[in-house]
């Protein structure tokens, strides 16, 4: 088991083995990400049950609560990637932490403009400096920051280590930020969702969102592949496999 | 080891020491701030006393970030970076004797100007001592993080807004907690909690952050 994940972080290591890898991988996992995320939102948006005391407006979390997982994870595997790029100097760990920004920090504002949304008709307001409002704004805060730090280094790899090390003391801030903020009077519901334990959402409620969280996870997954696609062909341009693969001697 | 770090913060200390201006600008800059705020707002007592802790901690988490900027800027200009980065020493060494200096010459002195501003804002006196032990125990975190961001950007020649944009979201637990200690200890409850979650944070950034400054000290450099 350690021996094969140790092969395959070697050998995804590699640009020439990601891009071949994610030639075979694209082409199913693209169209399965629509066609999953499509399902999750088809069933919670139409069939799922209406809620007892929201009513139909509830029904945006079946957008709201995959965006705002997506944008938390995506930061965090951020960490992780600036992490290996730092200690282990991953070329591909470079690659992977810029392709997770651009939609990430798009997921963070969709959360944003989602959670205002279903703010006006259940609290009243579309803007309260709640905890965990607030954490996603600061959310894609960080995210922009890695963005225009990496858009205003021209070196793409001096980019992607600057950008690994603020990616880290990012990750450190967002917990922070989090408690921090939590002190103060929250507005928001708990999590109804719990991986350990019961859930207090219903079943009809939950498996579409279970589904729409997964569709879109995964076309993160995509984005994220074709980006780092994009960004192995830039960087390896002098390479010969590279060369082979444009059909330029 | 221990000769190198005074050495360098002999160093630091006679920079700044003689260019007084530099140092006198952070401290400037903060009580300009402050003072604009009941001349935006209106100088009633009691809205600016609602205000004083938020808008004292706001101008001095930016003259702190500004005072950033040229942190490293000169050294790289003179070559005096790349001496620190090669020497046979661990670049932690100079690099935290650079982050103390920094700190004993912009830090302490807006945290010793800190209960005058917060009086001008009408601040209940009995405060005062909460809002400056808040300031001292904020700004070495201010000061060790935002320089993460100034190693970052020290060799791009456009690096004011960007630092801006890097580290004022990193302040923000810091503004939140300091803040939060004075408006606590205005209500008459006690501060203690707060003041231990700051120190908190500040032993964080202390044992952390010097790593991560000259680790991006050395990314900028091209390592």
């Amino acid at each position: 088991m350690w021996k094969t994940i140790k092969r395959w972080y070697h050998q995804l290591g590699s640009p020439v083995y990601f891009y071949r890898f994610s030639s075979a991988v694209l082409p199913w996992l693209l169209p399965i990400s629509l066609v999953v995320l499509a399902v999750g939102l088809a069933w919670g948006l139409a069939w799922a049950p209406v809620e007892r005391y929201q009513g139909d407006s509830y029904r945006i979390i079946y957008i709201h609560v995959p965006a705002s997982s997506g944008a938390l994870m995506g930061y965090i595997a951020m960490g992780v990637a600036g992490l290996v790029a730092l200690v282990w100097r991953m070329k591909m760990a470079e690659v992977m932490l810029k392709a997770l920004a651009p939609f990430g920090a798009v997921l963070a504002a969709v959360s944003l403009v989602t959670g205002a949304l279903w703010g006006k008709p259940t609290w009243g307001t579309y803007w309260q400096w709640d905890a965990r409002m607030t954490s996603m704004l600061i959310l894609l805060f960080l995210y922009l920051g890695i963005i225009a730090l990496q858009s205003a280094i021209r070196d793409p790899r001096q980019a992607a280590r600057a950008a690994s090390l603020l990616a880290m003391v990012g990750v450190i801030n967002v917990v922070i930020v989090k408690y921090s903020v939590e002190w103060l009077q929250t507005l928001h519901q708990g999590s109804t969702l719990k991986v350990i334990g019961e859930s207090s959402i219903d079943d009809a409620m939950k498996w579409p969102l279970l589904i729409s969280m997964l569709g879109l996870w995964l076309l993160y997954a995509a984005n994220v592949l074709m980006r780092a696609r994009t960004e192995v062909l830039n960087r390896e341009r002098r390479a010969g496999w590279v060369r082979k693969l444009v059909n330029r001697p | 080891m221990s000769g190198v770090w005074w050495a360098a913060l002999r160093r630091e200390l006679t920079l700044i020491w003689r260019a007084p201006a530099d140092m006198a600008q952070p401290l400037f800059f903060f009580v300009v701030v402050v003072s604009l705020f009941p001349l935006g707002l209106s100088p009633k007592p009691e809205l600016l006393a609602l205000v004083a802790p938020g808008a004292v901690w706001v101008a001095a988490l930016l003259a702190v970030m500004l005072s950033l900027d040229g942190l490293f800027r000169r050294d790289q200009e003179s070559g005096a970076l790349d001496q620190m980065l090669t020497a046979p020493v661990l670049s932690v060494v100079p690099v935290s004797a650079k982050l103390l200096a920094h700190w004993l010459l912009t830090g302490l002195p807006l945290a010793l100007m800190a209960p005058l501003l917060g009086y001008m804002m009408q601040l209940p006196v009995a405060v005062l001592g909460t809002l400056m032990v808040s300031v001292l125990l904020g700004t070495p975190t201010l000061t060790v993080v935002g320089a993460i961001g100034a190693a970052l950007t020290v060799g791009l020649n456009r690096g004011g807004i960007l630092l801006a944009v890097l580290v004022l979201p990193l302040y923000i637990p810091v503004l939140v907690f300091g803040a939060g200690v004075v408006r606590t200890a205005q209500d008459g409850l006690p501060t203690d909690g707060l003041l231990a979650v700051l120190g908190a944070i500040l032993a964080l950034a202390l044992s952390l952050g010097p790593l991560a400054v000259a680790l991006g000290l050395r990314i900028s450099a091209g390592d």
